[in-house]
């Protein structure tokens, strides 16, 4: 009768060892994805860009170098407008948003941008290119996180007279929606 | 904020109870673990299914194989995984969207879509071997409106660099990484 090979005690607890791990790895890399155990981060402080709060003010001196106080627009309906150069959505938004300014102004609407493009120059260029009609500011991480996280672009937020936010789109929106909320807001003024 | 090394929201730990100290039988499976997870996740010319990516990742096959995407909850599992060689990992799209959150570990290379960013990346890179396992991401904009992604990967394997993958990040950085609970850190 041949012998069977075993391995020694060493040997055996290393490969116990190795086949322990892979066996997790494998059925970790195998598993179907609605296997897998999912992954929850501390949830921290509610976001403060939910609809019903009051937008919160911020100060920034636009491309004309004229100050942009959220604050000062209370009383008016506000467009406000997170864009930036590189996102072909956002530009996609820019000549309707020109248009409401030029048709709802006299009724109380102001927009306001803030772009979160890393630099000024190309901001500067779509600003011509695109003849804006409304402010524009160069925006940061601050901005951004006063906003609930700005985190994709585009963001739009509709705020009333009175500086609570009311609508919140987070991505590119069916422009006759917005519309029809700028509408119900300057009815409200 | 902290923008030392930035605020850090670390995914809620398993319930579990276990002595905190892993002895040397968890290091060989650790070891194991993390080197079948990086073989299978690296692997190049390797397919891998890819969940609901739908026509977005189809779309995007056409400039990034699919079997170079990774999904986000891969990449957290990798993350999380304890020990092993982690990948480098480089977001190529917006410094202020990464200022605001951004993958723990991770570095800003550059926006892509531009030259000097793409000129930033190339810097980052540049020494490294080729065939060290690399993740980048970017999550500006949807998958397939991302200015970014393609032109990183893009230059990445034209360095020669075999073991790129993109995470798949099918509406933005925040919907699908932020909003899933996945790490976050912050600064720049």
């Amino acid at each position: 009768m041949r012998p069977r090979l075993r391995p020694g005690p060493k040997a055996g607890r290393i490969l116990r060892r190795l086949g322990f791990g892979l066996g997790i790895g494998l059925g970790l890399a195998l598993s179907p994805p609605g296997l897998q155990i999912p992954v929850r981060a501390a949830t921290g402080p509610p976001s403060p860009g939910e609809v019903g709060r009051r937008a919160p003010n911020f100060s920034r001196v636009d491309l004309d170098r004229r100050r942009i106080t959220l604050a000062d627009y209370r009383g008016k309906t506000v467009l406000l407008d997170f864009w930036a150069t590189w996102c072909e959505p956002c530009l996609a938004e820019i000549p309707r948003f020109v248009a409401w300014q030029r048709e709802y102004g006299a009724e109380g609407l102001r927009i306001v941008g803030v772009s979160m493009d890393d630099d000024a120059p190309p901001v500067r260029a779509a600003y011509r290119k695109y003849a804006l009609n409304y402010p524009v500011a160069m925006g940061d991480e601050k901005i951004g996180e006063l906003y609930g996280g700005i985190l994709g672009l585009p963001v739009t937020f509709l705020i009333d007279a009175k500086g609570t936010i009311r609508f919140e789109h987070r991505g590119a929106v069916d422009p006759n929606q917005m519309q029809e909320e700028i509408r119900s807001l300057l009815q409200r003024r | 904020m902290g923008r030392e090394g930035g605020r850090i929201i670390r995914p809620a730990r398993f319930a579990m109870k276990r002595d905190p100290r892993p002895g040397p039988a968890a290091h060989s499976g650790y070891i194991a673990t993390a080197i079948v997870l990086l073989a299978a996740l690296f692997a190049p010319g390797q397919a891998r299914p890819q969940a609901s990516a739908g026509a977005s990742t189809a779309s995007a096959g056409a400039t990034i194989p699919s079997a170079a995407l990774l999904q986000p909850e891969e990449l957290a599992r990798i993350l999380r995984s304890p020990g092993g060689e982690k990948p480098a990992i480089l977001q190529v799209g917006s410094h202020v969207l990464y200022a605001e959150a951004h993958i723990p570990g991770s570095e800003y290379a550059g926006a892509a879509g531009e030259d000097a960013g793409l000129k930033t990346l190339r810097d980052r890179v540049q020494g490294w071997k080729r065939d060290r396992p690399l993740v980048i991401y970017c999550g500006c904009c949807p998958w397939d409106r991302c200015p970014n992604i393609r032109p990183a990967y893009r230059q990445l394997r034209a360095l020669g660099f075999t073991h790129v993958k993109a995470l798949y990040l099918a509406d933005n950085f925040g919907a699908d990484w932020v909003d899933k609970g996945y790490p976050v850190a912050k600064g720049r």
